[in-house]
């Protein structure tokens, strides 16, 4: 251990990157490790909460990765699922109430997701496999490496459900409203889309083309 | 009477915890590889809910809301502890999870042993923590009401991962394209069994 100290490695080394890049495709939260599922589908009806709902996530995995590995000598083992709730529930509640403040629109839209952060399995499985082994900077590295790989998902279906099951991005409407139906053209919104399957359905096809494109992720059945 | 037995109709069918609300999803994926398992966690996810769900609101009602204090003094009916809610609540289903799971390991060891792991994570199956922060937003009356939406989330959340691994026990025998393998198919399946639970959305209860 203090031999290792005395060699310092540089802040972005190339296993410190690895710890960024690997999250967002070959150890995706979503699509591989499968964690985190419940939030990724519930928030992505419209852009906009679902980038804030990844901002959120990356902020309370940054911090609570950090002072996890802080503690992680200090922690008895048989409590530290105990202490882990509570650092990740005070940090929701941080989180709570600075989107309550900044963005009230947006956080009566998330609802009763923001607390759900809170049981996201994401944090705790990576809370229990990386920050409770590791030095702080690499865990802040791989809990934010961790929430963009989450958060580049939840971008990515949002997208498709608010561009076909609203006709808009980001709120602003990108299909012209003289192609709709009821001004005499030929487009209607898939209201499908806004509907909870078919989130189910979007994230299953990201699963397909992702092991299409990397066979080693293919399962047995 | 009837107001309860809506309630509870109410949250298997129309609300129900995983299709309209993906609540749980991540235990949902991982147990329901055979039926037998997901039986076993579906019981032990009804009466984690059954207690957490009427325990958080005792909790709500007379420690936590805005000017629940007021029975203890009336100077305390301005405090609202609301905002300590998340912390309250998980408290309560980890300490439930923990009894649970001494109860299953004492009474049927093999149920215990076949799932392993996911028997803490109960502890953080979002189904859990989400019954309760239903039952906080939806603000129910009484505590009997309390109650009849718990049990009702959590048979809701029973018959949904039943019913994936009952299909997924079947689909081992059918040719599923290789990159479609396991998880995809699985998400695939959810979406169609959360279109056939949206039929119920028209009923009025």
């Amino acid at each position: 251990m203090s031999a290792e100290k005395t060699e310092r490695e540089p802040l972005f080394s190339r296993k410190n990157r690895k710890l960024i890049t690997t999250p967002l495709g070959r150890e995706n939260p979503i699509t591989v490790q499968v964690l985190g599922i419940c939030s990724a589908l519930a928030v992505t009806v419209k852009l906009e909460p679902a980038f804030v709902m990844a901002l959120s996530v990356m902020a309370v995995m940054g911090i609570g990765n950090v002072v996890i590995s802080v503690l992680r000598n200090t922690i008895a083992p048989r409590i530290r699922i105990i202490v882990q709730l509570v650092v990740i529930a005070s940090l929701v509640i941080l989180v709570d109430e600075v989107l309550k403040a900044f963005a009230y629109e947006v956080s009566k839209q998330l609802s009763v997701f923001v607390g759900l952060i809170i049981t996201n399995c994401i944090i705790m499985g990576r809370f229990e496999a990386f920050a409770m082994a590791n030095k702080p900077w690499p865990s802040f590295l791989d809990g934010i490496g961790n929430a963009w790989g989450y958060g580049w998902i939840l971008i990515v279906v949002a997208f498709f459900r608010e561009f076909l099951g609203s006709g808009t991005i980001w709120g602003y409407h990108i299909i012209p409203d003289s192609w709709y139906i009821h001004n005499g053209g030929f487009y209607a919104n898939n209201g499908m889309m806004i509907l909870p399957p078919m989130a189910l359905i979007t994230v299953g096809v990201i699963i397909w083309v992702q092991r299409k494109r990397n066979r080693e992720l293919i399962e047995e059945n | 009477m009837q107001e309860l037995i809506n309630i509870f109709v109410k949250s298997i069918f129309v609300d129900n915890m995983v299709f309209a609300y993906f609540l749980g999803m991540c235990s949902y994926l991982a147990v329901s590889k055979t039926v037998k398992t997901s039986v076993g966690l579906g019981i032990a996810v009804i009466f984690v809910l059954g207690i957490t769900v009427p325990v958080d609101y005792l909790l709500n009602e007379y420690l936590l809301s805005a000017g629940a204090l007021a029975w203890l003094d009336p100077s305390f009916a301005e405090v609202d502890l609301s905002f300590l809610s998340f912390i309250m609540f998980i408290a309560v289903i980890a300490s439930m999870v923990q009894l649970v799971e001494m109860v299953i390991e004492k009474f049927t060891p093999a149920l215990y042993s076949s799932l392993g792991i996911f028997l803490p994570l109960i502890a953080v199956n979002c189904a859990i923590l989400g019954g309760s922060l239903f039952m906080q937003e939806r603000e129910y009356q009484s505590i009997a009401e309390a109650t009849s939406f718990g049990l009702g989330s959590g048979v809701g959340w029973f018959l949904a991962i039943v019913g994936i691994a009952a299909i997924r026990e079947k689909i081992r025998y059918s040719n599923v394209p290789a990159p479609l393998r396991g998880l995809g198919i699985t998400f695939i399946i959810t979406g169609l069994m959360g279109m056939a639970f949206m039929m119920f959305m028209g009923i009025q209860l």
